[in-house]
């Protein structure tokens, strides 16, 4: 038995310890958001947010999860997904996506590389210095969530624009 | 004002909100009251041959196991491939049927347990012996002799115009040269999946299909069921691109499994299943010889295209399509041969036919401008043909040239260095390619039924599919303007085999062919609407032509009413009307395709080899554009899948056992964020009406046709290496470039 939080609600879990975090999602119903494409961790699909970090959760046991916060594409806008987080509403602004597959998965990584960014973490393009968030800060970040049906270009744009509209609000950096 | 939700505006995706929250629930997602229970495939590992010996029982006696299916105990079922006058979508897909191994990976067993956890590893515990069958082809190239029956799309395997030995033998400049192309997979990021669940009575299965009436013809053939007791479900898909057009594995299991135990069975194929378990497109080997003038006319094409085809599978995929239709010769040779093989099923992916053909032809033809001391953006363009070189038709229109100079020009083409391998900068090579793009425009016998309800609301059924190309989007814009309503006022439904039968998504005809019903069924509501309100006396005689319908109004006259005083007034709750479409004489009597023309720019690491695209630019001509938005996003797709195809893809091949090594998305390379250049698109509107009642062109497959060519012929010019076995990996360049 594992207890975590779920989207802020708290789930007891009595799956089988071989179960990953992401079966034991996709067998609930109402969190069929996060997606299965590869169960190897190589496509980026099944991302979410482990206590704040993005994770691929099709390499996490769900026993593992014991009492962590757990915020999928589900828990990311409020009202049963009737108000879209910026992130969410920006994929829809700048067509981010196509069959829309790989797209929870992306808003979730892109809303978790904005809080690396935001920590100093540097990236392999990262120069000296601060971080700062140019397109291919973005696509080196982003190149762990495939898109087959290539919507990188406005996935980029989706990501740029909702940084940008946060720092303008906060009138901070663009994290 | 003009309508945001009219056609040709940039409207958002309706079901974007859906599918960024997680809510639009794909095959595998959709709830029960009951959960159903979890299939595992398990997979045959010899190409052909026969089971000798399977024993469940361990599996059986496993945890949570509700049943093992194998050939033994499946359900019965019509044999593969029957009825053979039929075809491939709707014959039959047996699986389990008898002791008979089609090809490896072919599905031995489903085990059906209460988790994914539990049956996978029962799956492991079944043993199983074969007899092979040691005479197994699993390669397929230029010994390739069997002439198909026809080729996807209905071309004839063999087309001679002309005297192509005479026009060949006598031309002042020539070029006989081969191209290949590898193994490669549709690779949609959702993997196939099925629930299926029968009551005794009725099967209904979701699943992950982009023609849904055929898929039901194919379920009850293969099952021996009366088609009236299949419903098919498949409101959203991810990904199809032609792998997902027919019904595939884990559908059959899927439904094997639920009319075994009544139950409903949820069969998910794992990533590794479906390298051998979904359609993949086969590897082909092109000859091309092409013969000119010494100032560059082309005077003869040859091309012969070798190709796999699966052994009792026919499709044949059109090679030549590009060599036959892109440009002005005296004299064509195109033939297709297949070899049958013992592998997984060859089926079509992304623009059948164009895809490849033109990556191999379009290189081919940048050898031949070089050869002939052209600038390869000259030669096209003095080669262009006043009617369809291949059939002798008329174009419906037609606009490569322009797209060729208003590509290059803004894609700064005048700026290269005609010389290859002459530009530098530091390490890097740089180089310009281009290509002509091309693919057929198509049309398909469509129906839909539109119901208009007193409250002012819309709703439209069709069992069209949304493969991500935007269906629900461009379906809702085309109700908004006919009808003069807001989007929120418009429910598109679709993906249910009890709605009325339609294009479904393939060959980039879905939205001409479902739009334009959708266009007929409106333009029968406008008439019905005015037929009831002259009914109830609220309008005068004036002519139906002069009625104007905006914001849910019927305006005539000097009269404006609402839809819904019309409808209450009449005591009506709704209006329902239908609508249909199909290709007429213009199809028939001319030629018909979308246009572009690609441009790239490489840059090319002189001491590593390694191909960095910087630049890609495409110019398309594609008829009225329904959404620049989706349509926009459609051609970028196509574009990174271009790169891909000249860079990146390729299924490694282990011709000892027919298995595709790399069967997975990290060793099968696909192109990621970081690999992107800029992308530049541009549109040439120009709407046709022989096209269909929209005037919009197919879109969906175009960009694919020609962006690999583009990249490739920027990798010669940036290097001088002409590589001609695709994908251009480095290590093809890094052997031909100096110390």
């Amino acid at each position: 038995m594992a207890v975590l939080y779920i989207n802020g609600k708290q789930v007891t879990l009595d799956d089988d310890p071989r179960t990953t975090l992401l079966d034991t999602l996709r067998e609930r119903p109402g969190l069929t958001g996060t997606k299965k494409g590869c169960d190897h961790g190589q496509c980026g699909a099944c991302t979410l947010l482990l206590d704040g970090r993005r994770v691929n959760s099709c390499l996490i046991l769900a026993i593992q999860c014991e009492g962590s916060e757990v915020t999928t594409i589900e828990g990311l806008s409020q009202s049963q997904g009737e108000q879209l987080h910026p992130m969410q509403q920006a994929f829809v602004k700048y067509d981010g996506f196509q069959c829309g597959y790989c797209t929870p998965g992306q808003i979730c990584s892109a809303v978790g590389m904005l809080e690396e960014v935001g920590n100093g973490e540097p990236s392999d393009v990262t120069g000296r210095g601060e971080v700062t968030l140019s397109r291919v800060e973005i696509q080196e970040r982003m190149s762990g969530n495939l898109c087959r049906c290539g919507a990188y270009a406005n996935i980029v744009d989706a990501i740029l624009d909702t940084a940008n509209e946060h720092s303008r609000k906060t009138g901070g950096p663009a994290t | 004002m003009t309508n945001p939700a009219a056609i040709g505006q940039p409207l958002d995706r309706v079901d974007g909100p859906l599918k960024v929250t997680g809510r639009a629930t794909y095959a595998a997602e959709h709830a029960f009251d009951q959960p159903p229970l979890i299939g595992w495939m398990v997979e045959a590992t010899i190409p052909a041959g026969r089971i000798k010996r399977l024993d469940t029982g361990a599996a059986e006696a496993s945890p949570g196991v509700a049943a093992v299916l194998t050939h033994h105990n499946a359900p019965a079922q019509t044999p593969f491939g029957e009825p053979d006058d039929k075809g491939r979508f709707t014959q039959s897909r047996a699986m389990l049927f008898d002791e008979h191994i089609r090809y490896h990976g072919f599905p031995v067993a489903l085990v059906i347990a209460d988790t994914l956890a539990n049956a996978r590893h029962a799956g492991a515990l079944i043993e199983i012996s074969y007899e092979p069958d040691e005479e197994a082809v699993t390669t397929a190239g230029e010994e390739a002799d069997e002439v198909p029956g026809e080729l996807d799309g209905g071309m004839e395997p063999d087309l001679f115009k002309g005297d192509f030995e005479h026009a060949y033998d006598d031309a002042e400049v020539t070029l006989d040269v081969t191209y290949t192309t590898p193994n490669q997979a549709a690779a949609a990021m959702e993997p196939h999946a099925t629930i299926a669940d029968f009551d005794g009575d009725q099967l209904v299965v979701y699943m992950s299909v982009q023609l849904i009436g055929p898929s039901v013809k194919a379920l009850a053939n293969t099952l021996k069921i009366d088609p009236d007791k299949v419903r098919v479900l498949s409101p959203y898909i991810g990904g199809g691109f032609g792998s997902k057009l027919g019904v595939h594995n884990e559908a059959i299991l899927a439904c094997l499994g639920a009319l075994h135990l009544g139950r409903p069975v949820k069969v998910v194929q794992h990533r590794r299943h479906v390298f051998h378990n979904a359609p993949h497109r086969g590897n082909s080997v092109q000859r091309i010889q092409l013969g000119a003038s010494r100032d560059g006319k082309l005077q003869a094409i040859g091309h012969e295209s070798f190709m796999p085809m699966a052994r009792g599978y026919e499709f044949a995929e059109p090679t030549g399509a590009s060599a036959r239709t892109t440009y002005r010769t005296d004299a064509i040779k195109s033939t297709h041969r297949v070899k049958s093989t013992d592998m997984p099923l060859a089926d079509s992916c992304r623009a059948p036919g164009h895809a490849i053909g033109s990556l191999a032809f379009e290189s081919a033809i940048d050898e031949m401008a070089y050869q002939c001391g052209q600038d390869p953006l000259a030669f096209r363009l003095g080669n262009m043909p006043d009617r369809d070189p291949g059939t002798g038709q008329p174009f419906a229109s037609h606009d490569l040239a322009e797209c060729l100079r208003e590509g290059a020009e803004k894609f700064g083409w005048p700026s290269r260095e005609p010389q290859p391998g002459s530009r530098s900068q530091g390490r890097q090579l740089i180089g310009y390619g281009v290509a002509s793009t091309i693919r057929l425009n198509i049309l398909v016998p469509s129906k839909t039924r539109i119901r208009l309800s007193a409250d002012g609301t819309l709703t439209a059924w069709a069992d069209m599919t949304d493969i991500g190309t935007g269906t629900y989007t461009i379906l809702t814009q085309i109700a908004a303007e006919t009808m003069g309503l807001s989007a929120d006022r418009i429910k598109i439904e679709l993906g249910d085999s009890r709605y009325p039968s339609s294009s479904g998504s393939g060959g980039s005809f879905g939205a001409a062919s479902s739009g334009s019903a959708l266009l007929n069924a409106c333009e029968n509501m406008r008439t019905r609407l005015l037929e009831s309100a002259r009914e109830q006396g609220l309008i005068g005689d004036e002519p139906a032509d002069d009625a104007r319908f905006e914001n849910g109004q019927l305006i005539l006259g000097d009269k404006t009413l609402s839809f819904t005083e019309v409808l209450n007034k009449s005591g009506a709750a709704y209006l329902e009307t239908d609508g249909e479409v199909e290709p007429g004489d213009d199809h028939d009597n001319y030629s018909q395709h979308s246009y572009g023309a690609q441009f790239a720019e490489v840059h090319v690491d002189r001491d590593t080899g390694e191909v960095r695209v910087q630049r890609l630019l495409g110019v398309f001509s594609a008829g009225r554009i329904l959404n620049p938005k989706t349509a926009r996003s459609q051609l970028l797709g196509g574009m990174v899948w271009g790169l891909s195809y000249a860079l990146l893809e390729e299924l490694m091949l282990d011709e000892r056992y027919g298995a595709f090594m790399n069967r997975d998305l990290a060793e099968y390379h696909l192109p990621v964020n970081r690999d992107m250049p800029t992308i530049d698109i541009h549109f040439r509107e120009h709407p046709d009406p022989r096209s269909n009642p929209l005037g919009s062109k197919g879109i969906g497959e175009l960009s694919i046709c020609g962006a690999g060519a583009a990249v490739a012929n920027a990798v010669y010019h940036a290097t001088g290496v002409r590589v001609r076995d695709f994908p251009i990996t480095l290590d093809k360049i890094l052997r031909h470039l100096p110390e």
